[in-house]
């Protein structure tokens, strides 16, 4: 029934509270068991390991808000680093114009699987997952499968240098969820964007262009997965063609661990920075914990449902009387 | 030209050459009310989505003042002074009110960015001049229907429309909230506001607009003040011949057995209240009362759809456990669902598979012997048999039985819905707003079944907001009010002023109305 509207409480949920307790409860559990955890150059050290995926979330979020998904963010990734190293190393362009034409290629990418969805029709799914096969495909033959390194060392200084204590991938990316946040909720695009992802139907006869915004959506995401794309060949020293595979489904649940709903409309961008930084804790904290690989793999699985039956039941899906709308 | 503000003249339309609509004519003056009655697939929808930009006419012209005018989009429309508002409300449910009232046209500032306060303020001013205390930070989810509505009307002055399509603006409204927004379409009208009405509702229609225009199959009718028109020849004019007698006459149940259904001091927390009744074999009980009074809640929870804090239900005299609605069903407890389109049916769904969708299991033909049971393969022919057998029985109207549900119309999906929840074969049926949205012929027809179905001895729950319904339908009305049961009128007390007084407890209400 209706609440104050102007209550904390309220508002902290509508604003994803569920995934900032979560990553409370995470950081907290872990360091019951590695008190490590909370050191501060550790932190600083999750926030550096945490960017790369975060940077593709802030791109993700809006494309899962406007009911869309991206599945080729790993690839386009990968792509996008090659590109990058490659025309700084073999075309000798200048650091900053590679890195130019890195997120240009990220851009371009996004961009075309945005029009497949925007207008050839073609479901978001299915266009991403064309991309993700066909950039990892022109990766390859770009690199021919091996390693770009040697290349111009301030390529790489997004990817590893620091500001003071602070990495400067982990501040590109919380810049990023800043800027994103404003453009989500002081802008009419996050307007558009969300109703789109809520109520199709609804948009159309506001008079939006959903091929626009689609097209926009993919744009960012590819360009973003591009940005992501500079920072790890900075992280790695080098192009690797076989980076980023699978990424897209760690982004994709560090996002909706964050509270956006994968089916539009639902979610912003502060429960996209919690998820991403919950996933980059629990990633950080199993290993200090020591234990095997797999047992790693495994517990990261449970604290998934864990993660999302716990916000089904701040949401209070479990009540008595549920309705059906809960 | 007299005074012509809108004028559609020969506008023609077909969709992949079926024509939907013939020639229609139609004008309206500045701060008229204009009625559109007619059948579903008469094309009145169609033709307000021509006049709102959706659909382009194949042929025909429209002049706004005289000027030729012609609108490729919503957008378009919208700038050209005309609003609409579709029976599904165009709200999105996550967003703010003032957000949902300025979408596609925020206000913002030199950088871009939204000016929230300014939006905030703007709307607040829409809403009191609806004379409504909506807050303008409210997220639409939080709204009852009513609210909605204002929140679309608000969407509608913040464009400064001229000229206002409502389309079944009614269905969703209690006759109370039906009162009051008649009372603000005068004030609008007022003010030199157009209104085009589009409803099945007859009376309604006689009520509040000046003029009607009855389309036909796509082809207009007639157009007349309604002052010279009586319900009779609207209702005959827009089925294209006399309709006897809307309501079937009313047999009497067999009060004297143990009773179909009991329910005692049923409560649900927050939503129901210590709520008793019972139903005979045979009987058809009405719920009456204010949308958000606890109907809808009443049959959910009978169906398993809500847990019940307290009470009992008795099928039979037997004690019913549901935890599930599969416990209900099987226990012969049937629901109609109010909202067709999102729980009723499956619109990708052909017309066979809806009718078995709930029956399923009695079409296996088990491998393990026995029957029932769910290792087994379906047996389709008997399903298209059954499906056959209700396509006959209620008359649906379907280009086979392998249609998909989205091309049927919204009275022949009703009559599916039906079909589904009695080929279950229930004892108890519990029908939500049966003949919502549907035409005056197919409503008749339902009327029928729930008639014949009662005959059989099938007790039946009929929940409506239309009063001449539970009238004219029911033998007896349990009316709601705010969770609890307000009265239970039969015989002589079974009229609309009662039942208005025990909805809303107030018997002015119901006299003004």
């Amino acid at each position: 029934m209706p609440e104050e509207k102007n209550s904390i409480l309220f508002r902290l949920r509508e604003q994803g509270a569920g995934s900032v307790l979560l990553l409370l409860a995470v950081v907290l559990l872990l360091a019951a068991f590695q008190p490590g955890v909370l050191h501060g150059r550790n932190m600083a050290n999750v926030l550096a390991q945490s960017a790369i995926v975060g940077v593709c979330a802030v791109g993700m979020t809006f494309v899962l808000l406007s009911g869309g998904i991206d599945l080729s963010v790993g690839s386009v990734l990968a792509l996008a680093g090659a590109v990058g190293a490659w025309s700084c190393k073999v075309l000798g362009l200048p650091v900053p114009l590679a890195w130019s034409v890195a997120l240009l290629t990220g851009t371009v990418c996004g961009m075309l699987s945005g029009a497949l969805v925007a207008f050839g029709g073609v479901p978001p799914f299915m266009a991403t997952l064309a991309m993700l096969a066909s950039a990892r495909g022109t990766t390859l033959l770009l690199t021919q499968g091996y390693p770009l390194s040697g290349l111009s060392p301030s390529f790489y200084t997004p990817g590893w240098a620091s500001v003071g204590p602070l990495p400067l991938s982990g501040l590109i990316f919380l810049a990023l969820a800043l800027a994103a946040w404003v453009l989500l909720r002081r802008t009419p695009f996050g307007i558009h964007l969300r109703a789109l992802g809520d109520n199709p139907e609804t948009a159309r006869l506001a008079g939006l262009s959903a091929p626009r915004l689609t097209l926009a959506v993919y744009g960012i995401s590819g360009t973003l997965a591009g940005l992501a794309g500079v920072l790890m060949v900075g992280r790695l020293w080098s192009a690797q063609p076989s980076v980023g595979i699978g990424l897209e489904l760690d982004v994709i649940a560090a996002v909706v661990l964050g509270g956006t709903s994968l089916f539009g409309g639902v979610g912003g961008m502060g429960g996209t920075v919690a998820g991403v930084l919950v996933m980059g804790f629990l990633d950080n904290g199993l290993r200090l914990l020591e234990l095997s690989s797999y047992v790693q793999q495994s517990v990261k699985g449970l604290i998934f449902v864990g993660a999302v039956l716990l916000d089904l039941a701040l949401k209070g899906y479990y009540r008595k009387g549920r309705s059906r709308d809960a | 030209m007299d005074d012509g503000f809108l004028e559609m003249r020969g506008i023609c339309k077909s969709f992949s050459s079926v024509p939907v609509l013939r020639d229609i004519d139609l004008s309206l003056r500045r701060g008229e009310i204009l009625g559109v009655i007619g059948e579903n697939g008469a094309g009145k929808s169609t033709l307000m989505k021509i006049l709102g930009g959706i659909h382009q006419p194949t042929s025909g012209e429209i002049r706004s003042r005289g000027q030729r005018v012609c609108f490729r989009t919503p957008a378009e429309a919208r700038s050209g002074g005309i609003s609409l508002i579709p029976q599904e409300f165009n709200l999105v449910k996550d967003l703010c009110v003032y957000d949902n009232v300025f979408l596609g046209a925020e206000l913002h500032g030199p950088l871009g960015m939204l000016s929230k306060k300014r939006m905030q303020r703007r709307t607040a001013e829409l809403l009191a001049e609806l004379g409504t205390d909506i807050s303008p930070t409210e997220r639409i989810a939080n709204l009852s229907a009513a609210q909605k509505q204002l929140v679309e009307i608000a969407k509608a002055l913040a464009f400064e429309a001229e000229l206002l399509i409502m389309d079944e603006p009614t269905t969703v409204l209690t006759s109370h909230e039906v009162q009051i927004l008649f009372r603000l379409m005068r004030r609008l009208k007022e003010r030199g506001m157009s209104i085009i009405y589009i409803s099945h509702k007859l009376k309604e229609i006689k009520a509040i607009c000046d003029r009607v225009l009855i389309l036909r199959d796509g082809e207009f009718v007639c157009e007349k003040p309604t002052a010279e028109m009586s319900l009779e020849e609207m209702a005959s004019r827009m089925v294209g011949r006399e309709l006897s007698q809307i309501f079937p006459p009313k047999r009497l149940p067999r009060p004297d057995q143990v009773p179909a259904l009991e329910v005692r001091n049923l409560s649900v927390r927050g939503l129901l209240r210590n709520v008793s009744f019972s139903l005979a074999p045979g009987e058809v009980l009405g719920f009456g009362g204010l949308v958000g009074a606890g109907r809808t809640e009443v049959a959910e929870t009978i169906m398993g759809l809500r847990r019940a804090d307290e009470g009992e239900i008795l099928l039979s005299g037997t004690p019913l456990k549901v935890r599930f609605p599969e416990d209900a069903v099987r226990a012969g407890v049937s629901y109609l669902s109010e909202d067709r389109q999102g729980s009723g049916i499956l619109t990708g769904f052909s017309v066979t598979e809806n009718v078995t969708l709930v029956s399923l299991g009695s079409y296996v033909r088990s491998l393990l012997g026995g029957s029932g049971s769910f290792f087994g393969l379906l047996d389709k022919s008997r399903e298209r048999r059954s499906a056959s057998h209700y396509r006959d029985l209620f008359n649906i109207r379907a280009p086979s039985l392998d249609a998909r549900l989205e091309f049927l119309s919204g009275g022949n999906q009703q009559k599916v819905s039906m079909a589904k929840s009695l080929d279950t074969h229930p004892r108890v049926l519990v029908a939500d707003e049966p003949t919502r949205g549907i035409d005056v012929s197919a409503k008749q027809e339902m009327y029928r079944f729930i008639a014949d179905l009662a005959e059989s001895g099938v007790s039946c729950i009929v929940i409506s907001s239309e009063q001449e319904e539970l009238l004219g339908l029911c033998h007896r009305v349990v009316v709601m009010r705010d969770g609890r049961i307000a009265g239970v009128l039969e015989g002589a007390s079974l009229t609309e002023e009662e039942i208005m007084f025990h909805a809303t407890g107030i018997r002015e209400e119901a006299k003004a109305g």
